[in-house]
């Protein structure tokens, strides 16, 4: 008798866990998972407009052989390689310099350095590219100074552009990664610094040796995080550059929204490339875990 | 006892959540008609009508009901010329209305791409206003929305050719056009004078002379005559329709290897800017900012771009329009040209197409003083006739006391026709990758050959 009252507790409470899931899951399930699986199935078909047919794998072949598409592919590695790690660690190195007990104005530093992430992505791209314009704020101080004789159009040639993306991407993120690691940070006890700094441990030694490893699944966190958003970023080519000079600033996101509402749309052919990103990220991610794993 | 009140309640949770999906999907077409507002409901309302006064046609034609819903953007020019279209046209039908929605052309764009591919056209309005550049495109992908217009009544013979070409796809006409865009060529006289230079010069020129010209005007003063967004080629397209010339074959084929006058419009574009005649900016916002603040003697655009150069107006007076350069060397070179403009399209999902048809007829195809009524906000007539109405030969102080309007209709009658192509969008891409390269030292040749490539492969 009292067994089975037991059981209907767990039951019970079983039950109530899944009456409080349901409503979410089901949401979830009919606004993202099946569209994702409406949108594989359009990746095997292909056609202008709304006239779709059957294709087979031919999507998935046929963005090898786009001379844009891979050229986007490298620019958003580009952008991968450089901008992640570099953004990481910066933010890493705020986060522990803001941690420290003895700062004075710590909740200012923070609040000034997380800030970009309250701007629109839009608004700030637009205000990068003034800054960046031939008659911007940077070419005026650099003339000014007589760094540059002439002002240099940063946006027309292919390394500048890049590079003031990257810049742009850095002053966006690097303060939401460093709340990450901020909050990570409070998870360490203050008093294994203390004793460190007891044994003699200069203040990058305790960084490296402390810091760094006990925040690994945070770093990780952010690492799989900033990875898939560099993947899928759009808003910094559409508004910086325009994907310009000559296609050396675009990004795959933004070329998938090229062809659907730009260009002749071929939804079929969008929808593979943007399968693409979602393998890529999808493998990035798992990649980055099982080095994360190895090392702890 | 519990137990079976938390599996009723689970139950009717779930059955809820589903019912909810359930009627959502039903309702799925109604949905964006809310977000809206009432814009939108028009329709729908005039459906029901329609269809019940299906059998007794006559009279629903007579005495039914006579609204139409109209997309367009802008409020102080193209929004506005429907308003005075619907004052015209109720002088003789009393009961007519419209319903003007602003919706920016993106907009418009991703709703009638959303309406044709999930093949519901029930939320598209009767009208609506459509991008010269994106009409091909738009009936090629999708055949079903906007309706034949070629024997609906409208004379499309009294709009300037090279305006109505863009709206006729296999011979067949989908569009009314609207404002024109006929491209002048506007310069700052006073920088002139310091060169020793006046208008005249730049009137009836070719562009080795404008180039000449311009080379004294950036010894005399440090200006460049005129400034260009990079990565878009506005400046390539109009040279290349003023002689003419497309990107794309009659077939439909591009036209890009091969053809002589992209390539002397490429070396033109070229030399311009070598010389620093022309200078390229990033953003629109630096290219308007260039010639108001007067960093460059001028520019050449569509005509629309005067309302720009008027927001200037401590330059009142200092201003004057002339024809475009043309281009040396190619064959059927003229001084004309046209960039940007749109026009009316009427959906298929319109439930009164007579009504529709005949609007524009005698509105936009019809009506001189419609267009006199819609001069002052800016916009231009393609229509032949409206440019004999006196309202056209005013002067205009700020361009110097130049009777501008009646000047730009008379361009407009003089612009070669064109082919837009389907693949515009794609080829102008591929275009403005090549002269980027081209301009960074790249080969003409190879750089024209990529082109090709990347539009053939698009068209693929």
């Amino acid at each position: 008798m009292s067994k089975s009252k037991k059981m209907t507790l767990s039951k019970k409470q079983n039950l109530m866990g899944w009456v409080f899931l349901a409503p979410g899951a089901v949401l979830i399930f009919i606004m993202s998972f099946v569209p994702m699986f409406r949108a594989l199935v359009l990746s095997f078909k292909s056609g202008v407009g709304a006239n779709m047919k059957w294709s087979g794998v031919s999507n998935y072949v046929r963005m090898f052989q786009d001379t844009v598409f891979v050229q986007s592919i490298k620019n958003t590695f580009f952008y991968l390689i450089i901008q992640v790690p570099v953004m990481l660690i910066f933010a890493l190195i705020l986060a522990s310099i803001l941690n420290n007990k003895d700062l004075r104005f710590k909740g200012l530093f923070r609040t000034m350095i997380f800030l970009p992430c309250a701007t629109s992505l839009v608004a700030y791209a637009i205000i990068f590219r003034s800054l960046f314009a031939n008659n911007g704020l940077v070419n005026l101080i650099l003339v000014n100074l007589g760094i540059l004789d002439q002002p240099y159009a940063f946006l027309t040639h292919t390394t500048s552009a890049r590079i003031v993306i990257i810049i742009a991407l850095l002053w966006r993120w690097t303060g939401y990664n460093m709340v990450f690691y901020l909050s990570g940070l409070q998870n360490i006890e203050y008093s294994v610094y203390e004793a460190a700094k007891i044994d003699g441990a200069s203040a990058v030694q305790s960084f490296f040796k402390i810091t760094v490893p006990l925040l690994k699944p945070t770093i990780l966190l952010t690492a799989i995080m900033s990875t898939n958003g560099t993947l899928q970023l759009f808003d910094e080519s559409v508004n910086l550059t325009k994907g310009g000079p000559a296609n050396t600033s675009i990004t795959m996101s933004h070329y998938i929204y090229d062809m659907s509402f730009k260009y002749v749309p071929n939804f079929g052919y969008a929808a593979a490339m943007s399968f693409l990103i979602l393998v890529l990220v999808a493998v990035l991610a798992f990649l980055q875990m099982k080095v994360g794993d190895k090392r702890d | 006892m519990k137990r079976k009140i938390l599996a009723a309640l689970l139950a009717s949770t779930m059955v809820l959540s589903l019912v909810g999906c359930g009627g959502g999907s039903a309702e799925t077409p109604a949905a964006p008609a809310a977000d809206s507002g009432a814009a939108e409901e028009a329709p729908a309302a005039e459906e029901a009508p329609a269809a019940d006064a299906e059998a007794p046609a006559a009279d629903a034609a007579a005495g039914g009901d006579e609204t139409l819903t109209v997309w367009c953007w802008d409020p102080a020019f193209n929004m506005n010329a429907m308003y005075e279209a619907e004052k015209v046209y109720q002088k003789d039908h009393p009961n007519f209305k419209l319903n003007v929605v602003e919706t920016p052309w993106d907009d418009i764009q991703t709703k009638v791409t959303t309406a044709a591919t999930s093949g519901d056209l029930s939320t598209l309005p009767d009208i609506f206003l459509m991008q010269d550049n994106a009409f091909q495109k738009n009936v090629l992908a999708f055949p079903d929305v906007c309706m034949d217009l070629t024997n609906s009544g409208v004379d499309f013979s009294q709009f300037a050719a090279g305006k109505t070409a863009y709206s006729v796809i296999d011979g067949k006409n989908y569009g009314v056009p609207f404002d024109n865009g006929a491209v002048v060529a506007c310069y700052r006289t006073d920088l002139l004078e310091q060169a020793g230079l006046t208008i005249d010069d730049f009137t009836d020129i070719t562009f080795d002379q404008y180039l000449e010209n311009g080379k004294k005007v950036l010894e005399a003063t440090g200006k460049p005559l005129i400034s260009m967004q990079a990565g878009e080629c506005d400046l390539i397209m109009m040279m290349l329709q003023s002689a003419g010339a497309s990107l794309f074959n009659e077939d439909g084929t591009a036209n890009i290897v091969g053809n002589d006058t992209l390539k002397t419009v490429m070396e033109t574009y070229k030399s311009l800017k070598d010389a620093g005649v022309l200078t390229e900016v990033n953003s629109w916002d630096e290219y308007v900012g260039d010639f108001v603040s007067g960093n460059v003697a001028g520019t050449i655009n569509g005509c629309w771009i005067m309302a720009s150069i008027q927001t200037a107006e401590d330059q009142s007076g200092n201003w004057a329009i002339t024809n475009m350069p043309s281009l040396v060397g190619a064959s059927g070179a003229t001084n004309y040209s046209n960039n940007g403009g749109s026009s009316w399209a009427v959906t298929t999902n319109c439930a009164n197409p007579d009504l529709a048809c005949d609007f524009l007829a005698s509105t936009f195809a019809g009506s001189k003083e419609l267009y006199d009524n819609i001069l002052p906000s800016g916009a231009l007539a393609t229509w032949a006739p409206a440019g004999d109405s006196s309202a056209y030969s005013e002067p205009n102080e700020f361009f110097g006391g130049d009777a501008v309007s009646a000047k730009i209709v008379d361009f407009a009658t003089k612009v070669p026709t064109n082919i837009t192509g389907a693949y515009y969008y794609e080829a102008r891409n591929a275009v403005t990758t090549a002269i980027t390269n081209y301009i960074n030292g790249s080969y003409l040749e190879t750089e024209l050959q990529t082109a090709e490539q990347t539009i053939n492969f698009n068209m693929q």
